[in-house]
C-alpha cells in the first residue's frame, strides 16, 4: 500500500502525510494486541511524541513550499483519497500531536488511579486510536474519508468516556453516541448531498466545481445546513452541547483534557474548510443566513453558559460549560467574516485547547491527590498544594483573557473584528461573558486560596503529572507574550481561508 | 427545478419514490429516537436513521438501463460504482455503532438495573439532591 519499504531518508519524508495517521493507528492495534498495560503505555507515549515532530516537520514543508497534495495508496486524485495540507491544517496537526504528546506523558499514573488494571492497555489502545481519527480528520482532503476518520474518533471516544470510574460515565458515554452518530450522519447526508450535484467528493476538487453549481441550487443550501448542523453537535455548537457537560465531567481525566484540547477543535476545523474553502464566503454568508445564525448562537453560548457554569457544583463540570462557551468564541470569530475576527476565532481554538487541558490536567493532579472533584471540597488546596493550584490560577486567568496571557490575544483579535464590523453588542457580549469567567475561575480560588483545607492531601501528585501541567501553565504565558504561532501563524490560516478554495 | 412544479403531485411521488422513502426513514428514525426513552428503542431508530442514508447515496447511483461496472462485450452504460463502496464502509460503521451502543446499555443496565433513561435521570437526580 505505502511504498515504506525502501525506507531512504527521502523516501519516509514524503511519507510524513501518512506516517501522522498510520503511526498511532498501527500504535493502537498492537496495543490492543498485546493487552499488558506497562507495555501500552510505553507505546501510547512512543507514538505519542512522535506525532509533534511529523507535525512540525509537515507545517515547516508547508511553510517553505506551500500546499502539500499526498495521493494515498499511489491512486491520484480526484479519483483516490488525496491528504492535502496548507496552513490551516497544518497548524491543526500541530495543535492535536502536541496536545496529544503532552497528555500521554501525563497520562501513566492519572489512568493507573482513575482507571481499573484489566482496562488500561485497552483504555490506551483507544487514546491511539482517538488521535489517529482525529489526525486524519484534520489531514485528509477527501469528504467521505472526513467521515470515516469521524466515527474513527467519535466511537474510541465514547468507549474513553465509558472508563470512567463513576456509573454514571456509562451514561454520558451512551447519550455522546446517539448524538454524535446522529451528527456524523447529519454529516454524511450534507456530503451525499454535494456528491450528488457535483459527482466529487475530492474537496478541493469540490471546491472549483460549486461555484459552478451553487447559485440558487437548493441541493448546495440543503448540503450546507445538514454539514453545518452535523458539524454543530460535533462541537457542541449551542444548543446542541447538551452531551458536553456529563462527557466531560465523568471521563477519565486523561481523555477529558485530551478530548477538551482537540475532538472540539478539529470540529471546528472542518466547518472553517467547509464554509470558507469549499462553499466559499460569498456563497456561504449571502446565499444563507449562516452568519446572523451562528452569531446569536454564538452569543447565547457565551453568556447562557459561562451563567451556567457559575452554578456548578463539581469542576469538572464547571469546565466543561466553560468549554461550551469558549466554543462561542471561536463560532464568533467564524461569523464576523472578517479577517482579524477570523484570526481569533482560530487562535482562539490554539489557545482555548493549551487552557483548558492545563485546567483539566490540575484538577486531575487535584484529584489524584484527594480522591474529591467538588468544589467545595477542594478548600485549602492552595496551601497543600501550591505547585498545582498556582497552575489552576495562571491558567485560570488565561480564560478570563487577562493581558500577557494566551486567552487574550485571541480575545484582542476578536474585539478588534468586531469593531471592524461595527458590530459593538458583540464586544460588549466578549466583556461580559469575560466577567463572568472572572466569577466561576474566582470561586474555585476563592476556595482553595481562603478557606480551610476540608479534605486532607492523602498523597503527593506525580512528578510528571505536575511537571506536564506546568508545561502547559508556561505555554499560557509563553504564547501571550509571543504571538508567532497563535498570531502570525493564525492570521495566514486566516488569510488562506478567507481566500477559499475556488480558482 | 421549475418543471416539477407543473407536474401532478402524483407523478413527482412516482418518479422520486426512492426520495421519499429516503425522507420518511430519515424522519421516523429520528423521532423515535428523539422521543423514546428506551436506550434499545433509541438505537433502533438511529439504525433506521442511518439507513436511510444508505438509500440517499445508492439511488442516484443507479443508471437507468446501466450494468454492474464490469467491462464487458455489448454493455455501454454502467452504474456508479462509488456509492456501493462508500455505503459498504458506512454500513460498517453503522454496525461498529450500534455494536458498542448495545455494549453500552448491558453496562448500564448492570450498573442501574433498567434500561429507562427516563428511571436513570431520576436516580442520578436523586443522587445529585443527596450530594
Amino acid at each position: 500500500m505505502i511504498p515504506l519499504a525502501a525506507s531512504s531518508g527521502m523516501d519516509l519524508m514524503s511519507q510524513l502525510p501518512a506516517l501522522q495517521v498510520m503511526v498511532p493507528l498501527i500504535g493502537a492495534v498492537v496495543t490492543a494486541a498485546i493487552r499488558q498495560r506497562h507495555i501500552a503505555a510505553a507505546i501510547t507515549v512512543a507514538c505519542s511524541v512522535a506525532m509533534p515532530l511529523i507535525a512540525i516537520l509537515i507545517l515547516a514543508e508547508v511553510q517553505a513550499n506551500g500546499t502539500i497534495s499526498y495521493a494515498m495508496g499511489g491512486w491520484a486524485p480526484p479519483i483516490g483519497i488525496e491528504y492535502r495540507i496548507d496552513p490551516a491544517n497544518a497548524f491543526i496537526l500541530l495543535l492535536v500531536s502536541i496536545m496529544g504528546a503532552v497528555v500521554a506523558l501525563y497520562a501513566p499514573r492519572s489512568m493507573a488511579y482513575e482507571v481499573s488494571e484489566e482496562r488500561q492497555a485497552w483504555t490506551y489502545a483507544m487514546y491511539l486510536m482517538c488521535m489517529s481519527g482525529l489526525l486524519g480528520m484534520a489531514i485528509t482532503g477527501d469528504a467521505f474519508n472526513i467521515f470515516v476518520f469521524m466515527e474513527i474518533s467519535s466511537l474510541a471516544m465514547y468507549t474513553l468516556i465509558a472508563m470512567g470510574s463513576e456509573r454514571r460515565a456509562l451514561v454520558a458515554a451512551f447519550q455522546y453516541l446517539v448524538i454524535g452518530t446522529l451528527g456524523a450522519t447529519f454529516y454524511v447526508i450534507g456530503v451525499g448531498l454535494l456528491f450528488s450535484l457535483t459527482g466529487t467528493l475530492n474537496l478541493y476538487d469540490l471546491a472549483q466545481i460549486m461555484p459552478a453549481v451553487e447559485a440558487g441550487h437548493r441541493s448546495a443550501i440543503a448540503g450546507l445546513a445538514f454539514i453545518v448542523v452535523g458539524i454543530g453537535l460535533k462541537l457542541a455548537m449551542f444548543p446542541m452541547h447538551l452531551w458536553l457537560p456529563n462527557a466531560y465531567a465523568y471521563a477519565p481525566t486523561v481523555a477529558t483534557a485530551f478530548l477538551a484540547s482537540t475532538a472540539t477543535k478539529v470540529a471546528v476545523y472542518l466547518l472553517l474548510r467547509f464554509v470558507f474553502s469549499i462553499f466559499g464566503v460569498e456563497f456561504s454568508f449571502t446565499a444563507t443566513p449562516m452568519a446572523e445564525i451562528l452569531m446569536v448562537l454564538a452569543a447565547l453560548a457565551m453568556l447562557v453558559c459561562s451563567f451556567s457554569a457559575i452554578f456548578q457544583i463539581n469542576v469538572k463540570r464547571m469546565l466543561a460549560y466553560s468549554s461550551v462557551s469558549q466554543v462561542g468564541y471561536m463560532l464568533m470569530g467564524i461569523a464576523l467574516v472578517n479577517e482579524a475576527g477570523l484570526t481569533g476565532g482560530i487562535s482562539h481554538l490554539f489557545n482555548h485547547a493549551i487552557i483548558k487541558a492545563c485546567l483539566f490536567m490540575a484538577v486531575g493532579c487535584a484529584f489524584y491527590a484527594t480522591g474529591v472533584t467538588r468544589t467545595e471540597n477542594l478548600a485549602g488546596l492552595g496551601r497543600t498544594m501550591p505547585l498545582t493550584m498556582a497552575a489552576f490560577v495562571i491558567a485560570g486567568l488565561g480564560l478570563i483573557g487577562v493581558p500577557g496571557t494566551a486567552g487574550f490575544v485571541s480575545k484582542w483579535y476578536l474585539v478588534q473584528g468586531a469593531s471592524e464590523a461595527g458590530l459593538w453588542w458583540v464586544v460588549a457580549v466578549i466583556v461580559v461573558s469575560s466577567v463572568m469567567a472572572v466569577f466561576y475561575v474566582g470561586a474555585v480560588v476563592e476556595v482553595a486560596y481562603f478557606r480551610e483545607p476540608k479534605v486532607p492531601v492523602v498523597r503527593k501528585p506525580p512528578t510528571e503529572m505536575v511537571a506536564m501541567t506546568w508545561v502547559l501553565t508556561l505555554a499560557v504565558i509563553y504564547f501571550g507574550v509571543v504571538t508567532d504561532v497563535n498570531g502570525d501563524v493564525a492570521a495566514a490560516a486566516a488569510r488562506e481561508l478567507m481566500a477559499g478554495w475556488a480558482r | 427545478m421549475p418543471e416539477l412544479a407543473d407536474r401532478s403531485l402524483l407523478e413527482a411521488l412516482a418518479t422520486h419514490y426512492n426520495y421519499w422513502i429516503t425522507i420518511f426513514l430519515m424522519v421516523a428514525g429520528l423521532y423515535i429516537v428523539v422521543a423514546r426513552s428506551n436506550m434499545i428503542k433509541t438505537l433502533v431508530g438511529l439504525g433506521i436513521f442511518q439507513t436511510s442514508v444508505y438509500l440517499l447515496y445508492l439511488t442516484p447511483g443507479k443508471i437507468l438501463g446501466g450494468t454492474a461496472p464490469i467491462l464487458t462485450e455489448g454493455a455501454e452504460t454502467y452504474s456508479n460504482p462509488l456509492p456501493h463502496v462508500l455505503i459498504l464502509t458506512a454500513i460498517v460503521v453503522g454496525v461498529a455503532t450500534l455494536a458498542l451502543g448495545l455494549a453500552l446499555a448491558v453496562r448500564i443496565h448492570e450498573a442501574y438495573g433498567t434500561i429507562e433513561e427516563d428511571d436513570i435521570t431520576a436516580v442520578v437526580d436523586r443522587e445529585d439532591f443527596a450530594e
